[in-house]
């Protein structure tokens, strides 16, 4: 992208590297705003649904589908209040927080093939990690407000978050295990074909995790019925108490932006991300191996499978949310330490034993598993080829797949003489 | 204006970032705060893992470093303050302590930092300014294995290979004469082992102590 904008369009070197990067930080941003203008909508028909109400019906017409425009507007014309007792520096400061960490995971998240803005190789481990950094923006606004409730919210989504990240890592160990590598976009390719070849169809032990999984989510997210840090019978609201206005819905911009990027990493690991259940894109050629043309009308496709089943993953979420009552704080701890957790770990070892019951995976799965890390790790075609080329022309082989690839390796991409034509996202 | 190296630009913004709430956790007296200062220069730090093309390494950085000082902040912070925003303030013994102890550490690290021919990584050679100076740095590297700075990218399967005891970062050919390297599964099972000992160990102290039942039919 940043050769063809230096080439093609005459721009400065620097000034290419800056649209490279801009473009996908706004799509990125607009996932996210836009998708929680539309999920609170979704939310709050869902909800009405579910207690025999229509919910919001008035504004924008049908459906009352410009409700959160609407809401939007009434919160940025609030007060924005900060208490006498707060520490107003963490305390302006905790929403920012939550909101960059969420914007944060969607940096590694794939939403077709080779549409990442950053393509990395532990992709999963670092939402992960990213996931895990929320939890401090609501603790910090918890422990800045200056009040009861806030603090005790925030005690609680500390101690909530802390336990659930266990499973939910062990949960992400399984496909991982099986796709052979943390790179998300390798684990979806992993999944391609019929839908029989999502993870989580893959084995039963697979099957009963990806639920675990979802559990997890749902409590790191903070969720209801895990919403202890917010809750309102309990504690006005929470760790929000004391916000108004702009900086309060800047939490849920965050909730709700966490709550897509966790279905999306659900989508991802078990449900075969991009890839629809009946294959077909490559029926009818949409691929790749076609040319560019066909290759991104196809993408257009898998991204709207993927953002399809992320929205589902955010339905069922929500219907879970109306369904049932919220979990005291030991239940809670309960579930975690002493249900999920030791679940999954019989999960994990029930994985390892599946060689044993049903074989060797398939030549199919193999073949799939060469040729998505074979992508990514292109071998040197021979021994003394790879003596000859330097250093920086293997890399710029090594990174065929990425869209946008880090700084360092735009610099090589930009040295080197040999990318490979056929590859195409460095074309466009 | 010519070029811009971003590589540079966002360099200097992670280590001004990481370097300044460096001296904010020093010089702040609520405890708090300087949590919240460290945990954002360990992630400027991961920045600059990040950038540096190790992400594996920056990962780790967030999910143990920043993460386990956000622990930290709950559980060692939070829970113990007395007041609501209690204060700290470092007498001068203890300030005269720190002085030295960093003063020798600094004494220490920048000879080593300084005594490195020259920094040249990946990263730093750009197309426009790649000058002939580095490229003759960088055929001198290849020419002689010693020196060779790793360019390639590290990905976490060779990590984890490693770790097991295969290393595909050597020469093939050394593997081929039977001289086998052996890579790092013992450290990494000694290390395993002491985590279990370590995680055994906290089960027994956090344990529920219940007091022994009398039994009723003796």
């Amino acid at each position: 992208m940043v050769e063809s904008l230096i080439e093609n369009w005459g721009f400065p070197e620097w000034m290419a590297y800056l649209i490279a990067a801009t473009i996908p930080c706004v799509l990125l941003l607009h996932v996210v705003a836009v998708g929680a203008l539309f999920f609170i909508w979704l939310e709050r028909k869902v909800s009405g649904r579910i207690q025999d109400r229509l919910g919001p019906t008035r504004v924008g017409g049908k459906y009352g589908w410009l409700q959160s425009l609407a809401d939007g507007v009434k919160l940025i014309s609030k007060e924005d209040l900060v208490p006498a007792g707060a520490d107003s520096w963490l305390f302006r400061l905790a929403p920012y927080i939550s909101v960059s960490c969420c914007l944060a995971a969607y940096l590694t998240i794939p939403f077709a093939y080779g549409w990442v803005a950053q393509n990395l190789d532990v992709a999963v481990f670092f939402v992960l990690a990213i996931l895990g950094l929320e939890v401090f923006g609501v603790i910090l606004a918890g422990y800045a407000s200056g009040s009861k409730w806030s603090l005790l919210g925030g005690m609680r989504e500390a101690a909530q978050v802390v336990s659930y990240e266990v499973p939910l890592g062990l949960c992400v160990v399984l496909p991982v295990m099986l796709a052979g590598s943390m790179n998300l976009t390798t684990i979806a390719q992993v999944q391609s074909g019929w839908f029989t070849s999502w993870l989580i169809f893959y084995n039963p032990f697979l099957f009963v995790t990806f639920w675990i999984f979802f559990t997890c989510a749902l409590a790191s997210v903070n969720r209801a019925p895990f919403d202890l840090a917010e809750a309102e019978s309990e504690l006005v609201a929470g760790f929000h108490t004391e916000y108004s206005g702009l900086r309060w819905s800047l939490f849920f911009l965050a909730e709700y932006g966490s709550m897509f990027s966790v279905s999306a990493l659900a989508v991802l690991l078990f449900l075969g991300g991009w890839n629809g259940p009946i294959p077909i894109t490559s029926w009818i050629g949409w691929t790749f191996e076609y040319g560019w043309f066909w290759g991104t009308l196809g993408n257009f496709v898998g991204l709207a499978n993927f953002i399809f089943k992320c929205s589902l993953g955010i339905v069922l979420m929500m219907w879970v949310r109306w369904t049932l009552p919220r979990l005291r704080i030991d239940q809670v701890m309960t579930i975690c330490l002493k249900y999920c957790l030791p679940l999954v770990c019989l999960m994990l070892l029930g994985n390892l034993m599946w060689p044993w019951i049903a074989g060797p995976p398939s030549a199919s799965f193999v073949q799939k598993r060469y040729e998505a890390y074979q992508h990514l790790h292109p071998e040197p075609t021979t021994e003394t080829e790879a003596d000859e080329e330097t250093t920086a022309e293997s890399n710029s082989v090594a990174i065929s797949l990425p869209q946008q690839v880090n700084e360092k390796q735009k610099v090589v991409l930009t040295t080197s003489s040999t990318t490979d034509s056929s590859l195409p996202l460095q074309t466009n | 204006m010519d070029n811009i190296l971003w590589h540079s630009v966002f360099f200097w913004a992670f280590a001004v970032i990481t370097c300044g709430f460096a001296v904010m956790v020093v010089l702040s007296d609520n405890i708090v705060r300087m949590a919240v200062a460290l945990i954002f220069s360990l992630s400027g730090a991961a920045g600059l893992f990040l950038l540096a093309g190790a992400d594996f390494v920056g990962a780790m950085q967030l999910m143990i470093y920043v993460g386990g000082t956000l622990v930290l902040l709950i559980f060692g912070v939070m829970l113990t303050a007395q007041g609501p925003f209690i204060s700290l303030k470092a007498g001068s013994g203890d300030w005269i302590i720190a002085v030295v102890m960093v003063g020798l550490s600094l004494a220490m690290l920048l000879p080593m930092a300084w005594s490195v021919p020259d920094w040249h990584g990946p990263a730093m050679g750009a197309s426009e300014t790649k000058t002939t100076k580095q490229t003759a740095l960088q055929e001198e590297a290849e020419a002689d294995q010693e020196t060779v700075v790793v360019e390639h990218n590290v990905s976490v399967t060779e990590i984890g290979l490693s770790l097991v005891g295969v290393r595909t970062d050597l020469n093939q050919e050394d593997q081929e004469s039977g001289q086998l390297p052996e890579g790092y599964l013992l450290p990494f099972e000694i290390v395993s082992v002491h985590l279990l000992v370590i995680l055994i160990g906290a089960a027994y102290l956090a344990r529920a102590k219940r007091p022994r039942k009398p039994t009723k039919y003796p």
